[in-house]
């Protein structure tokens, strides 16, 4: 589900925070830019707030966090709500033991890790990043912690491109997102 | 300045902070000894205390931005920014910040790198905190600091987690003489680091050389 139907009060006020970038990376890409809501405390705190409502009291332990952007928001809801906050790296960034999972991309593949002993089986986990587009990250991200046997709760997401049905290909895992983009 | 030198003394959440950071040897190549606060993270309440700590310290100075240095800036500096009410501003790599940027290149060990900023996004005028979880030998740091200054923002202070204090800085001029863990600083610039010297140097164990080549640090 998204917050969209409901309406929080909230809602409208960040969704006009996000900056669309047209043909970023590359022409035809109308690019979802979150760096200008950081720009605004007010906005940026009602973003996690929101989060942090539905999440607290869950019983959820890892808050794990897409690289680069899930970085900005997965930190501030872990600390909220009381979990661990685990970052899933692109390649070699992480020291010391990982296990990788492959995703396709639009054009080749790529690859997410995370730390060998960050998380434990049996824990409830929400995966964090700033949009979902295809959903293949995001698939990537639930793999990784369902191999070390964690039970996802749920993935968390500002933006959703619709379009790009990246909701269905989450293995039936429930999706929440604030804003969609049509 | 390390924390424990800045009124800290003695604080007990020091030590379990530093105690939740893992050293990894030989990453990213042999000879380094990696800095890796991903164990703090998975610490809910060192987590909490270390961004605490810099909130304590950091509320009532006037900030109004708040600049993480990508990526392991952006775990520490959101929740800083948000405590104190301040922007959230990302420092980061080439071509991943979307529109109008500026740029400052910087000296890495082998080469140059660099370092971007959003145009518009910090006004002449504004007071800065720069956030990064380590600093070695300055450089990022250096670059981060000009790009805000380039845009007539007030660099107040650079806060990191770690500091190493047994190289020489060449980018800030720094004096760390070996043994003591205090920097003198140069050009208005302050560090706040948390004290990371003993048990730094008890892992450091067959570290001789202070060269700056040692203390590359991958991002």
């Amino acid at each position: 589900m998204s917050a969209y139907g409901d309406e929080d009060p909230r809602i409208q006020g960040i969704k006009t925070k996000i900056r669309v970038v047209p043909n970023f990376p590359k022409p035809g890409i109308m690019f979802q830019d979150i760096t200008t809501l950081l720009l605004d405390p007010k906005a940026f705190k009602d973003t996690i707030d929101l989060f942090v409502e539905r999440y607290k009291g869950k019983n959820i332990s890892v808050v794990a966090g897409i690289e680069a952007r899930g970085f900005i928001f997965g930190p501030p809801i872990a600390l909220a709500i009381g979990a661990k906050f685990v970052p899933l790296r692109k390649p070699r960034k992480l020291p010391g033991e990982v296990i990788s999972e492959e995703y396709i991309l639009e054009y080749g593949r790529d690859c997410l890790e995370m730390h060998v002993g960050a998380v434990e089986p049996g824990e409830r986990a929400l995966v964090v990043d700033d949009l979902i587009a295809t959903g293949g990250t995001l698939c990537a991200a639930m793999n990784l912690l369902e191999r070390v046997g964690a039970e996802i709760v749920e993935c968390a997401c500002l933006i959703e491109l619709p379009e790009l049905q990246g909701r269905g290909r989450l293995n039936g895992k429930p999706l929440y997102v604030l804003v969609e983009y049509q | 300045m390390f924390a424990a030198e800045n009124g800290l003394k003695g604080d007990p959440r020091l030590q379990a902070i530093s105690q939740a950071i893992r050293v990894v040897p030989h990453f990213p190549k042999p000879g380094i000894m990696f800095q890796d606060i991903t164990t703090l993270l998975l610490d809910h309440k060192a987590f909490k205390d270390t961004v605490d700590i810099f909130v304590d310290r950091y509320r009532d100075m006037g900030i109004s931005v708040v600049a993480g240095v990508e990526a392991r800036g952006f775990m520490f500096g959101p929740s800083i920014a948000l405590a104190i009410g301040a922007k959230f501003v990302p420092l980061r790599k080439p071509r991943k910040l979307p529109g109008e940027v500026i740029s400052e290149a910087y000296v890495l060990e082998y080469g140059t790198d660099c370092l971007e900023m959003h145009v518009g996004a910090v006004q002449p005028g504004e007071r800065a905190l720069v956030i990064d979880d380590l600093v070695a030998t300055g450089g990022t740091l250096s670059a981060a600091i000009s790009l805000l200054e380039r845009v007539g923002a007030e660099v107040i202070e650079c806060a990191c987690v770690i500091g190493l204090p047994e190289v020489k800085l060449n980018y800030f001029c720094f004096d760390v003489l070996p043994g003591q863990c205090y920097w003198k600083w140069t050009f208005g610039i302050r560090m706040m680091l948390f004290d990371k010297c003993i048990s730094f140097r008890d892992n450091a164990g067959l570290m001789e050389s202070h060269s700056i080549s040692s203390w590359s640090h991958a991002k």
